[in-house]
């Protein structure tokens, strides 16, 4: 009898559910917990300038938000998706199918990305990729109502460095590129900005993600007589490749090496020695004001390095998730995505900042130049602001966009 | 083997999408299957293959491919994915029976590579983010394999689950009767004493080629339906790893046992989702494992408990 | 890119400094092999600890004596490493694969496996995958030379150098030497070799120890010029292995050969057709098995 009646209650619980009753009547905050996960490269060429220090960031802004939201717990999980997709999207299916996540963000890896994206996507959850740099986040290819691309993308990294360098002579290039979702993106946009300005690019070659050795690799660079070596590549790889060409006397007598996508932590790695004089384009420095530099100290003061562009994104994007969230007076993803993108984002991070419909975040972006060691006042203070780019200026445009929610 | 071990194990994998989470459940019966169709190679024929990666990561991208780029039915995907890797199979294993032993192993590891590094290069595969998005799309044009289903408030891919559960029995199905055929008895001849099946006028390359051919075909059955269950088909699935792997599920389960596999596979597999948040110390353990098995019983759980019991299992 | 011959010379140089590591690892294989007749597969692992033993005594190994200061030097890596590994695979040696050597070969190939994870995953645990600059490249060695084709890493030379020598110098003692000969014959019968009053079991020990600290020298030679990471030696193990089926196992000559000769076919390969660089070893094994299975300096086993 009790069995029977179980599985009655049990019928017309999938029922009521299948038809919508009970969605009507839910909590204000799905499973009594808003839990965010921070998915990120924990051990790999990345974690330097994200990894463990992206959880920090985020768990800073969980409590500076007060720890609980309309009543209930904020619970912050991490894992490391190792720069595999398919570690990364069986992550976010384990978590949004059993773990209750709501939201996930770091994710520094463009592959990775698209792949929890998708699954986001279907299972109507929320990204905010604040690592992973391809614009196809927000364009055709991979776009969904539920993701948000919060720092920088490939678009304005290639704008604001190409146009720059060729601006100042570079014109004829050869590219370096980390072989996949990223590199390609981030090559094919520099690509589009250099020849616009009537520069040129003679080749390119492609390298695996992690590359121990470059040498090959260069010396096909230096053999194209290219003036510009372009590194579309990040962290431990960009780092290897600078380092060799050193070691083979490329980069020192007419071309240049130049880097698409650095980070602080890069720089650090690298030494002002061997740096100095580099510009490329990031979007945050922690030196850029007071607001900046006091919630760097604290992040310092926990992580003993300053944060890197991923890092102070994902503590803002966590943050305006809470208060999208607080303000729909729900974690329903369609109300609080609502909310987000109609939002002023104004923070340490960003300034006057606008989550577009089709995702993308639109902030300034910084031209930065890398001090020389007689420049430098400490051991964090490593670079300049050379040129705020306006975030309309630096992201791409929607009359560019192949969004499907761009009406044209 | 006893039929109410078999009906309970039936029932078992029926019922369990509702006490299991379904995703979980659908890996360990993909890599059953995988390890069933090694263990045909290693377990019957005597053959140590450490690329059969290759077979279970390319037919996976295949299907992936058909599935995604040619919007071939998922039944159809799968089958475009089982006969090239069969292919793959003839190719691999027309090479490789040429060597025997050791030599065999590395051939076969070195062939695979080969694989991976195709699957890192061509330009349908996606590179090192691997083929994704993979649509589960409708089964036979008409049943929907995404649907979810609310039971007792948990959404269940039920659908899919029995959908991967029935190529699971399938490929069981054409293990068991390879390994109880005239043809499975001259395998086991072979893996005994090959020069005297040699001398009975066998020619064994034949049964060889023909070995690796089914077994590639049934690696690359799971990989195709893996494919479909996690809607990706990645490097990991082509890597030597994933040959090692399976190595190790038929050696801890039992090496030439049926249900060896199966329990191997069920013990790595929980091992590494139980085992999620230690990171790569789940390495560390597999390793261990290996060394453990190798040293102390190398016939395996269902192996030792075999001759425990004094029964074939 | 152009098919300059300064650009072939290039990558060829490169591509003999790649093939110097093969030759060594190669080398270390087949010398394990012709006497404990299995495949080690923790001859990666062991390059890779050679690796780290160099960087951690450069890093580590000051603060943890109290001395914050010391740095292990590069030229007493060079000695250390080999030494401490290889007392490793003595340890190995004795405690385990001892007791496989009645069961089939293959086990031994699934053991070292199994150790080979390990070992991997116990550094992967504590070090970054992408790899550690190791520091301690010896000031005497750096800088470049101008070859004239190229300017060339002073540092790389060296490691032709040293690795040449070494590899012909264990081809003399085991080829030309009373000790070899011991070697040799205990390799084709050991029972026999026994009764001449040799100790085999300690002759196996050491020779599995000499591969090992082979492996780690190599290991010590690759830290500065590539990031010291966990995964350096799977990477590279692979492509060995394809090196020796090519070379066939039975030939220290041969290995040493094969290795060399394939490393600048692969820096040639990035020149004309640089995706299949990486593939090019392994399509040449495939063609060796077609046309001569043992391999090209393998004898009819």
């Amino acid at each position: 009898m009790n069995h029977f009646m179980s599985r009655t209650a049990l019928l017309i619980a999938a029922l009521a559910a299948s038809s919508g009753l009970v969605g009507a009547a839910k909590d204000k905050i799905s499973d009594g917990v808003v839990k965010i996960g921070v998915l990120t490269d924990m051990s790999g060429v990345y974690s330097t300038l994200g990894g463990k220090g992206t959880q920090v960031a985020v768990e800073m802004a969980v409590k500076d938000f007060g720890g609980t939201i309309l009543g209930k717990p904020i619970q912050v999980v991490g894992a490391d998706h190792q720069n595999k997709a398919d570690i990364a999207s069986a992550k976010a299916r384990e978590w949004f199918d059993n773990e209750k996540v709501d939201m996930i963000t770091g994710l520094l890896n463009s592959g990775c990305a698209l792949a929890v994206q998708k699954i986001a996507g279907d299972k109507k959850r929320i990204v905010m990729v604040t690592g992973a740099a391809t614009t196809d986040l927000t364009n055709k290819a991979a776009w969904t109502p539920y993701g948000i691309h919060y720092v920088y993308d490939t678009y304005a990294l290639g704008k604001v460095t190409g146009q720059a360098v060729v601006q100042h002579g570079g014109k004829s290039w050869f590219f370096l590129t980390a072989d996949y979702a990223f590199g390609q993106s981030l090559e094919q946009n520099t690509t589009k900005f250099v020849t616009q300005l009537g520069g040129k690019v003679v080749g390119s070659v492609r390298h695996p993600l992690s590359t121990a050795d470059f040498s090959s690799y260069l010396l096909q660079a230096q053999s194209s007589g290219a003036q510009i070596i372009g590194l579309a590549n990040a962290g431990g790889d960009t780092i290897n490749a600078i380092k060799q060409a050193r070691e083979f006397g490329i980069g020192q007598k007419g071309q240049r090496l130049v880097g698409l996508l650095i980070f602080d932590t890069d720089i650090k790695s690298l030494g002002l020695n061997v740096a100095q004089g580099m510009q490329f384009t990031s979007g945050f420095y922690w030196d850029r004001d007071d607001a900046a530099r006091a919630w760097s100290k604290r992040f310092y003061a926990i992580h003993k390095a300053m944060p890197t562009m991923d890092q102070a994104g994902a503590y803002s994007a966590t943050m305006n998730y809470l208060k999208a969230i607080k303000a729909a007076g729900t974690d329903d993803p369609d109300a609080v995505m609502v909310k987000l993108k109609s939002m002023d984002i104004s923070d340490f991070f960003a300034v006057h900042g606008k989550i577009r419909f089709d995702g993308r975040m639109v902030h300034d972006m910084y031209l930065m130049e890398v001090k020389k060691p007689s420049e430098s006042k400490g051991e964090w203070d490593l670079l300049k602001i050379i040129r705020t780019v306006p975030g309309d200026e630096a992201f791409m445009p929607l009359s560019e966009s192949t969004c499907p929610a761009v009406k044209k | 083997m006893n039929k109410s071990i078999w009906a309970a194990l039936l029932l078992l994998g029926v019922l369990a999408p509702y006490v299991v989470y379904p995703v979980f459940m659908m890996k360990l019966l993909c890599f059953a299957l995988f390890a069933m169709a090694f263990n045909l190679l290693l377990g019957y024929t005597g053959l140590l293959s450490f690329g059969h990666a290759a077979f279970f990561g390319g037919a996976s991208y295949i299907t992936g491919h058909l599935v995604k780029n040619s919007g071939l039915t998922p039944e159809l995907g799968i089958l475009g994915g089982t006969l090239f890797a069969a292919l793959l199979g003839y190719l691999v294993g027309s090479l490789a029976i040429r060597r025997q032993g050791i030599y065999f192993a590395m051939v076969t590891l070195a062939l695979a590579q080969i694989v991976y590094f195709l699957a890192l290069k061509l330009p349908f595969t996606g590179g090192e983010d691997g083929l994704q998005g993979i649509p589960r799309g409708l089964l036979f044009g008409l049943i929907d394999l995404n649907r979810v289903y609310l039971v007792g408030g948990r959404p269940l891919g039920l659908n899919l689950y029995y959908f991967v559960f029935a190529v699971f029995c399938l490929g069981f199905w054409v293990v068991h009767r390879t390994i109880h055929s005239p043809f499975g008895q001259v395998l086991k001849a072979i893996r005994e004493n090959e020069p005297r099946a040699i001398s009975l006028g066998y020619k064994v390359d034949r049964f060889k080629l023909m070995a690796f051919v089914i077994s590639s075909a049934i690696a690359g059955l799971a990989g195709a339906t893996k494919s479909l269950v996690f809607q990706l088909a990645s490097l990991t699935d082509v890597s030597w790893h994933t040959s090692g792997e399976v190595v190790l599920m038929t050696l801890l389960g039992g090496v030439g046992t049926v249900l060896g596999p199966l329990v191997g596979a069920f013990t790595v597999v929980s091992l590494q989702s139980e085992l999620s948040s230690v990171g790569s110390w789940i390495t560390v353990i597999i390793g261990g494992i290996f060394v453990v098995c190798v040293l102390l019983f190398r016939r395996g759980f269902v192996g030792e408990l075999a001759r425990l019991l004094k029964r074939t299992l | 890119m152009e098919l300059s011959f300064q650009t072939v010379l290039s990558q060829v140089m490169l591509g003999l400094n790649n093939g110097v590591f093969y030759a060594i690892l190669s080398l270390g294989l087949a010398v394990i092999f012709g006497l404990l007749n299995i495949v080690n597969f923790v001859h990666g692992a062991l390059y890779m600890l050679g690796a780290y033993v160099a960087l951690l005594g450069y890093t580590m190994l000051g603060p943890l004596l109290g001395k914050p200061d010391f740095h292990l030097n590069y030229w007493v890596a060079l000695i250390v490493a080999p030494l401490v590994v290889g007392l490793l695979g003595i340890g190995v040696e004795r405690t385990m694969l001892r007791r496989l050597r009645k069961f089939d070969h293959l086990y031994g190939l699934l053991l070292t496996f199994g150790l080979a994870l390990i070992i991997q995953g116990v550094f992967t645990n504590y070090f970054n995958v992408s790899g550690d600059a190791y520091d301690g490249k010896p000031e005497s060695l750096e800088g470049a030379v101008n070859l004239g084709f190229m300017l060339f890493p002073k540092y790389r030379l060296w490691v032709i150098g040293i690795s040449l020598l070494v590899c012909f110098a264990t081809w003399f003692v085991i080829e030309r030497t009373k000790l070899g000969s011991y070697l040799r014959a205990g390799t084709e019968n050991p029972e026999l070799v026994k009764a001449f009053g040799v100790n085999v079991p300690l002759m196996i020990t050491l020779t599995y120890g000499y591969g090992a600290a082979l492996a780690a020298f190599a290991g010590v030679l690759a830290a500065p010029i590539y990031s010291v990471s966990p995964v350096m030696g799977s990477e590279m193990i692979i492509t060995v292995f394809a090196v020796v089926v090519i070379g066939g196992m039975g030939s220290i000559m041969g290995s040493i050969i094969t290795g060399l000769l394939l490393g600048m076919v692969e820096g040639f390969t990035k020149v004309v057709y640089a995706p299949a660089s990486s593939t090019v070893i392994f399509l040449i094994m495939v063609v060796v098995l077609l046309v001569k299975p043992t391999g090209l300096f393998g004898k009819e086993s």
